[in-house]
């Protein structure tokens, strides 16, 4: 299936297209060979999934040509891309829940128009998030069942076979009857890529795949493209991880600011030059924190903590017993799902009891069991939470209104119940401009923020209240290299300006760069502990494994 | 230009279709309860007995429906405001809005049905009913083998009270040992509207040994027959003449002729003899009876229907005092 | 702004739909649209009867709002309605020697305390015991209706009256009218109404309470998050909306009837529904919306009298045409030439 005759697959020439005042391509350059794996890298917002939506036919270019096979083609439609073999598989899986795999499949075929064209001016949704939601809009319709029924008998048995044959051919297992909703997110992202080979791609696009799967899953989706290539197939990878372009893609090209601005053969370059290409300038990708410099008194006590399971089988957290002092950074390290999220909710909630079942917590020295959430931030309690789109931001809200967020009863922006409006706004525009949240608009709803900014935003927030005890859930997860950088110095300099943090991350180099101590969790233990320097990062993970 | 002119022709065309009526010279203006004109009892025969006078008598007819309470006043008022000479408001539930808007239109002539409203230029149109369920309460007990009888009334206030008190004293009249089962749909004006409901309290009564019942609920008593179908036993009917809906099945209907009230009000007001007051129909002027035609004949015997015309003449000559709920709870 | 041109798009929309509808009937829309306008606003007593619709119609879609706003539905402003006039019925039908300013002062104090209470009691079921508002708001209103209807037949029967409904209240009870309005009974609770959708516009958005409100609304998990007691706002926001609701009470027992009738409401909290999503929850789109219901129940009785073919029932078409018109936002979306953009896909 190689497409033979031409040393280019897709060729893009020159692409423009502007959104208002927002110029998302300013003459995209961009060839793909064919059997290569071509990463697209770029911060959030840099035209890459704009490019990529434009080569599919969602979009149509203000100017600039597509060449396929070396032949210029005009999209009306991506019914168009897909006749010459285009495919796409977006973030957000175009398939209906209720369905099975193979109908998913084959109602796709019947009209991809209907099942596989994602929304113009689709709502955000959360990047990084490792939900595994279905996404019902875009859903094929239930036809009339009589005539899906009619064509389907013979259609159906042809269709399974095809599939069959294709699913062995690249190795790509899926049980074809069950309900798509109730497949782990893998699997529905490998029916979206048999979707594909179904309808004879040789081209396949992947929108940020790796958003929503767990390491393990990842890992599996890059044994599988790896695979496809090796069979032929062209595939275009967009991302803004560094390390999963440099995994496994064969060529990289970098995108910033809707432009082409570096390409390079995987092998020939490393992280540090792709970063400081994206980010436009000199980025320093782990930040290392100094040791501490003074340590103060406790800023957190847990006592032999419990959190119960839901059907009171396991203990979701067992008995951790842990403090952190003001001053320093204490790393909860592990594997996603080991109690981190339960021990997280017990530290606000703990008067509820399925946030908490025993055990005692203190905040600066007081026992705040008993406390209500609200006094415990008034403590002096900041939270950058593991899920930001849901529990740090309202994303319909305004910017500015985002920043009032959980600071509406402080004195500088509460006078007698009434918001204090001008106050605010000041307060507002100066931590945007400070913690450089782009853009910087206190207008603009928080939900359309690249996940950078969003998280600029509730650091900035956070750090309004000037806190005594940080917790910082999953700090920089889906977000660019630039912000990275920036959020870790500032988490850095909270802790020498005397805060407590409490850093939970399922980034191991992460929690190494930045803590002083590192806490390891297991299945809701505390199952190891590291200070400063005395760790490694093999023994870490032997440790998050359960060894 | 030519636009506009063409636009303006066609507004004098529509206007002039609209007013054919301005003929007509007499006007009369109806508002009806919030049944509405559909509601294929007591509005519907206020609404033939007007429409038959616009047959027969030439007048111009307009009619209302209100769509709450509030919409009575405004509906009556601008009535009066135009160039209507005849007001009529259907149902007891306008009794304060016809009262203040006849007292600010003097020289205009209104009337109501089912109230008194003792302003001079209204004449308040009132029925007997409790004289003609007394004569179908006579009729049930007479046609009875089991020695009960069944009442359904639609919702629970003095106006139904009164027919079921005339039923009960006709009944027993025939028949001492009579026991007289009585339910009510409801309370709220929803209770004239629910069919359902008034089948399932006219089959329990059946059940408990009911073989005739009297449906005085509206809308709810076609559930009633519905259930004397199932059943295959007796049910009156009320206010219009109902024999048709189930013939052989509808014994006879208690006849409350707000038609002929609303029509002989139309026809003197419009030779200029309109009077203010109340105007009581009852057995003597034929505004209260009940009915037997072709669909009947076979069901109501003869012997029956001697017996009803003697108890009606005692009624007339003051022989026999029917009670009267209203009377009884002053 | 865009949401208001939706809004007034959507309007534009439904009517164009409804008068094709007259048309269809048989009318001429054009003439139908006139008298219609007619019918709310040709005189003074036409206004005064569209005033005095939407009076009520701003309480009930001010409550629908500021449920709406802590993310909750609150189909019970009809029972919550019903309830508050009937409050206010009973205190005047209690105390009848009560004199002028206290008496109306009490009533309407009753009629809001009465519809929060009955308001509260969804809000508190949801918060902590996780039953759906909608189902027991609507549960609530067969209750309200049927309490409201015993007491007013069994307990404080008007004896005067075939019609179910209280004794009059005291006319020390009764709420200035407003005279401009010659016969239309449009009293102080339309001025108050007014106040009151401004005190909710201030409490929605300059204070901290309302402020937490809202954010619940929006995302239960961030708010919980920052500090803020969802349990709480929930049945804040319940009780309000019932105390608005209410506030019909006022209206119609001080400002009109004088009594508690059974079934005075032509579906007051239901409308309000409408008004609230067409007024998109915000208390001047709210007084807007409401003014174009009131409008439209009354202007369509002109209509009745007017033309042919046309009855009182058309104004149900016509809202229910703009209320079509309202949730089908793509309609109005493919007016729009700008495509939604967000920085996050490009």
């Amino acid at each position: 299936m190689i497409s033979s005759g031409s040393e280019v697959a897709v060729e893009l020439r020159g692409i423009t297209k502007q959104f208002g005042s927002v110029l998302a391509n300013a003459g995209v350059d961009l060839r793909v060979e064919p059997g290569t794996i071509q990463g697209l890298i770029g911060e959030n917002g840099a035209g890459k999934s704009t490019a990529m939506k434009i080569l599919y036919g969602l979009y149509r270019p203000d100017s600039g040509h597509i060449l396929i096979r070396g032949q210029p083609q005009v999209w009306s439609s991506p019914r168009d891309a897909i006749a010459q073999g285009i495919g796409m598989v977006h973030q957000h899986f175009m398939l209906a829940g209720p369905y099975s795999a193979l109908d998913n499949i084959i109602l796709g075929a019947e009209g991809e128009g209907r099942g596989g064209r994602e929304r113009r001016g689709s709502r955000v949704e959360g990047r990084g998030q490792p939900s595994g939601a279905m996404r019902r809009e875009g859903a094929p319709d239930p036809r009339p069942p009589t005539l899906v029924r009619a064509w389907g008998i013979l259609g159906r048995k042809h269709a399974r076979e095809r599939l069959e044959a294709l699913a062995a051919q690249y190795r790509l297992s899926v049980d074809w009857e069950a309900p798509i909703e109730q497949l782990p997110v893998g699997i529905q992202q490998r029916v979206e890529i048999l979707k594909l080979l179904y309808h004879r791609a040789d081209v396949l696009i992947l929108d940020e795949p790796t958003a929503v799967l767990t390491p393990q899953e990842t890992n599996d989706l890059f044994a599988n493209l790896k695979k496809l290539r090796d069979e032929g197939k062209t595939i275009i990878f967009v991302t803004h991880k560094l390390k999963e372009v440099m995994a496994f893609t064969d060529r990289v090209t970098v995108f910033r600011g809707g432009s082409v601005v570096g390409e390079a053969l995987t092998s020939q370059t490393s992280p540090q030059e792709l970063a400081d290409l994206m980010v436009g300038r000199k980025v320093v990708l782990n930040v290392q924190a100094p040791p501490t410099q003074a340590t103060g008194k406790a800023a957190l006590e847990v006592e032999a903590l419990v959190v119960s399971g839901t059907r009171g089988a396991t203990h979701r957290v067992s008995n951790v017993t842990f403090s952190v002092r003001s001053g320093e950074i204490v790393g909860i390290a592990g594997v996603e799902g080991n109690g981190q999220s339960e021990l997280l909710q017990a530290l606000l909630h703990p008067r509820e009891p399925q946030c908490r079942k025993a055990g005692r917590i203190s905040i600066t020295g007081m026992d705040v069991t008993q406390m209500t959430a609200r006094e415990i931030r008034n403590l002096g309690v900041s939270l950058i939470p593991e899920d930001r789109l849901h529990e740090g931001l309202l994303p319909e809200w305004p910017l500015r209104d985002n920043f009032l967020l959980g600071l509406q009863h402080s004195a500088a922006f509460n006078r007698a119940g009434f918001i204090c409006s001008s106050n605010l706004q000041a307060a507002a525009a100066k931590a945007v401009n400070e913690y450089d949240v782009r853009p910087a608009n206190l207008a603009l709803s928080a939900g359309n923020l690249s996940g950078g900014n969003q998280q600029k935003l509730i650091v900035a927030r956070e750090f309004e209240r000037r806190p005594k005890l940080l917790i910082a859930a999953q700090p920089t997860r889906g977000v660019d290299v630039g912000a990275t950088e920036f959020i870790h110095r500032r988490i850095i300099k909270a802790r020498d300006e005397g805060a407590g943090v409490l850093l939970v991350s399922s980034e191991l180099e992460e929690i190494m760069a930045l803590s002083d101590r590192i806490l390891v969790m297991y299945e809701g233990r505390i199952a190891g502990e590291f200070a400063k320097g005395n760790f490694s990062e093999s023994l870490l993970g032997l440790r998050m494994g359960g060894g | 230009m030519r636009v506009s002119r063409k636009l303006f022709a066609l507004l004098v065309l529509f206007a002039a279709c609209l007013s054919p009526s301005t003929a007509a010279d007499f006007k009369v203006g109806l508002v009806l309860d919030r049944g509405g004109k559909d509601d294929k009892s007591f509005n519907s025969s206020a609404y033939e007995g007007a429409n038959l006078a616009k047959s027969k008598l030439g007048i111009y007819l307009k009619y209302v429906e209100a769509a709450d309470d509030n919409a009575f006043e405004p509906s009556l008022r601008a009535f009066a405001q135009r160039d209507f000479d005849l007001i009529i408001g259907i149902g007891f539930a306008q009794k304060e809005a016809v009262k203040k808007v006849a007292s600010q239109f003097p020289q205009k002539h209104f009337a109501i049905v089912d109230s008194e409203v003792n302003v001079p230029n209204v004449r308040s149109l009132m029925f007997q009913e409790h004289e003609g369920a007394f004569l179908v309460g006579a009729i049930a007990a007479m046609t009875s083998k089991t020695g009960k009888v069944g009442f359904v009334g639609g919702m629970d206030i003095p106006l139904i009270r009164r027919f079921e008190m005339g039923y009960t004293a006709g009944a027993k009249r025939i028949n001492p040992q009579v026991e007289v089962l009585a339910n009510f749909v409801g309370v709220t004006s929803e209770a004239w509207n629910n069919p359902p409901k008034g089948k399932e309290l006219a089959l329990s009564q059946y059940d408990r040994g009911a073989d005739v019942i009297f449906a005085a609920a509206g809308a709810s008593g076609l559930g009633v027959f519905d259930a004397a179908e199932q059943k295959q036993k007796f049910a009156i009917g009320v206010d219009a003449n109902q024999d048709w809906t189930k013939p052989g099945l509808i014994l006879t209907s208690m006849l409350k002729r707000v038609d002929e009230a609303v029509f002989s009000t139309i026809e003197e007001a419009k030779a200029g003899k309109f009077s203010g007051g109340v105007k009581r129909f009852g057995l003597a002027n034929n505004g209260v009876g009940y009915s037997f035609d072709q669909y009947n004949a076979k069901i109501l015997s003869e012997t029956v229907r001697q017996r009803a015309d003697e108890l009606k003449a005692e009624i007339m000559n003051g022989k026999i005092e029917v009670p009267d709920y209203y009377k009884l709870n002053r | 702004m865009r949401r208001l041109a939706q809004s007034f798009l959507a309007v534009a929309f439904g009517l164009a739909l409804g008068l094709s509808a007259t048309w269809i009937a048989g009318e001429n829309p054009w003439e139908v649209l006139k008298i219609l306008a007619r019918g709310a606003f040709g005189s003074r007593e036409n206004i005064g009867m569209t005033l005095f619709y939407t009076t009520p119609l701003i309480f009930t879609g001010l409550s629908v709002a500021v449920a709406f706003q802590a993310g909750l539905f609150n189909v019970g402003a009809e029972g919550q309605l019903n309830l508050g006039a009937l409050a206010a019925a009973a205190i005047g039908a209690l105390l009848p020697g009560l004199g002028w300013p206290m008496a109306p002062l009490l009533a309407s104090l009753a009629a809001l305390a009465a519809g929060t209470v009955w308001g509260a009691i969804p809000g508190w079921l949801r918060a902590r015991r996780g039953s759906h508002e909608v189902i027991v708001t609507i549960m609530l209103n067969f209750v309200a209706v049927g309490l409201s209807t015993y007491v007013a037949l069994y307990v404080l029967k008007n004896p005067e009256s075939q019609n179910p409904e209280t004794r009059p209240i005291g006319l020390a009870y009764m709420i200035p009218r407003l005279g401009v309005f010659g016969d239309a009974p449009v009293s102080a609770a339309l001025p108050l109404a007014l106040l009151v959708a401004a005190i909710v516009w201030v409490f929605l958005r300059r204070t901290a309470l309302g402020y937490e409100l809202r954010a619940v609304g929006q995302s239960e998990p961030a708010a919980r998050a920052a500090g803020i007691d969802a349990t709480k706002m929930r049945i804040l926001a319940m009780a309000i909306a019932g105390g608005l609701a209410g506030l019909v009470g006022v209206a119609e027992v001080l400002g009109n009837a004088g009594k508690f009738k059974v079934e005075f409401s032509p579906q007051y909290g239901f409308i309000g529904i409408a008004v609230a999503l067409l007024g998109r929850n915000e208390p001047i789109g709210i007084v807007a919306a409401a003014l174009l219901f009131g409008a439209l129940h009354q202007g369509t009785r002109e209509l009745d009298f007017s033309t042919e073919h046309i009855t009182s029932e058309v104004s149900l078409v016509f809202q229910g045409l703009i209320i079509l018109a309202v949730s089908a936002e793509p309609v109005t979306n493919w007016f729009r030439s700008k495509p939604r953009i967000n920085t996050d896909e490009l």
